[in-house]
């Protein structure tokens, strides 16, 4: 591995929550104790209703904890306000979802701008760093189209460039292949790795083993509980993996 | 080997060495390394059974055999393709391990299901990375292993579910 880890980026203890539903509660996160390094990519893994797609509402503060805290950049982010989250959630904080990704009316350059302007970048740099980004992701070309103009993979390529704009410390991934053809899919996780390389934080949230085994470790989670995680290493010797699948017997 | 071969010479004739090279042409790395002796010995039991015809021609002052197909041969040839192939099997020897770990007192079925997932996650990562490269035939084989890892993973799921891990860990 070419990337030395350093302290969490993203750490929880104890994490719970708790949903009243129909008058009937319902423990979706049971006590989850997690911690993401700095450079490190992480995949979560679990069926529905496993409680994954529930702990990364809770770590990028789209909900709130019953009980535990989180650390975001080693301060306690657990108890802050709904106005202090939002502005992290902007400043530190990358988010790609599913579906909803862009502003439907901006273009493809307004949609990535737009996180910058939010936090007060200039009309400058948010442009220089809108145009490093969609080059960096192969979508440079369509800049001025509208969402509804690109195809699913360009879309989540569109919606990972804005999600980045403002380098946040760790990127957030919500199932962002679950709409794509495999092709497309295959080649957001391969920038996703790319970005990974290049330093990015990413925790991705995924039923989709083949999307999670491109992670440095998975994450396994069963009803609201992490049950098991393993680390994942790059073949040393890739070809001898392929070349073990035909067998020629005499 | 035998069909490959088989299906090889139903372009043209060609001698042992050539068939070696088309097959290593055609896989490129997905295909285990041929020697020579395996080569030799399925052309050998290939023409016993009929099924290929060797002729000795002079190649450089030497002499090579070159096989050509027979009609018993095409007709072999024909019936293969045309057979369905039986199914992928399943891991046997770990679902011997699943039901037998946790009746012998050895281990949980929950440690041998968390072990084959591990497992299974790098091997589809070590597949994966090679779906991309280049030669045809070598990543549709290693995305059918995908699929098949994946398959495994649902399946080692669908154990754990039935299993019941809370009782068994």
């Amino acid at each position: 591995m070419s990337t030395v880890l350093s302290a969490s980026v993203l750490s929880t203890r104890g994490l719970a929550k708790t949903y009243a539903s129909d008058g009937v509660e319902v423990l979706a996160l049971r006590g989850v104790d997690l911690d993401v390094s700095a450079g490190e990519f992480v995949a979560v893994m679990g069926p529905s209703g496993s409680g994954k797609s529930t702990l990364l509402h809770l770590l990028g503060g789209l909900d709130r904890p019953t009980a535990g805290t989180i650390e975001l950049d080693g301060r306690p982010v657990e108890k802050l306000s709904e106005r202090d989250w939002a502005i992290l959630r902007r400043s530190r904080i990358g988010f790609v979802f599913q579906f909803f990704n862009l502003v439907d009316n901006l273009t493809v350059a307004e949609n990535v701008e737009l996180p910058a302007r939010l936090i007060g970048t200039s009309a400058r740099d948010a442009r220089t760093r809108r145009e490093a980004l969609l080059s960096r992701l192969g979508v440079s070309a369509r800049a001025n189209a509208l969402p509804s103009q690109l195809s699913g993979g360009q879309h989540q390529r569109v919606a990972l460039a804005r999600a980045l704009v403002n380098r946040p410390c760790v990127l957030l991934a919500d199932e962002p292949t679950g709409n794509l053809d495999s092709g497309s899919a295959a080649e957001v996780v391969s920038l996703m790795r790319q970005l990974r390389d290049e330093g990015q934080t990413v925790v991705l949230v995924t039923h989709d083993a083949r999307v999670a085994s491109a992670a440095d470790r998975v994450i396994s989670m069963r009803d609201g509980l992490v049950v098991d995680e393993t680390a994942l290493v790059d073949g040393e010797h890739p070809s001898a993996v392929v070349s073990q699948l035909l067998q020629l017997e005499a | 080997m035998r069909y490959a071969f088989l299906a090889l010479l139903a372009v043209a004739p060609a001698h042992g060495y050539e068939l070696k090279q088309a097959l290593e042409q055609r896989f490129g790395t997905a295909l285990a390394p041929l020697n020579a002796g395996q080569v030799y010995t399925t052309l050998a039991r290939l023409e016993r059974d009929g099924l290929v015809l060797g002729a000795d021609v002079p190649d450089d002052g030497r002499q090579k055999r070159i096989y050509e197909l027979t009609p018993a041969g095409r007709a072999a040839l024909e019936t293969w393709v045309a057979t369905p192939s039986p199914g992928t099997k399943l891991r046997d020897e770990f679902f011997l391990k699943l039901v037998f770990a946790a009746a012998g007192g050895i281990d949980s079925s929950g440690a041998v299901i968390d072990r084959q997932r591990r497992a299974t996650l790098q091997a589809l990562r070590d597949v994966t990375s090679v779906t991309a490269n280049g030669n045809d035939a070598a990543s549709l084989l290693a995305d059918g292993t995908a699929l098949h890892l994946e398959a495994d993973l649902k399946w080692l799921e669908l154990c754990e579910q039935r299993l019941n891990r809370k009782d068994t860990r």
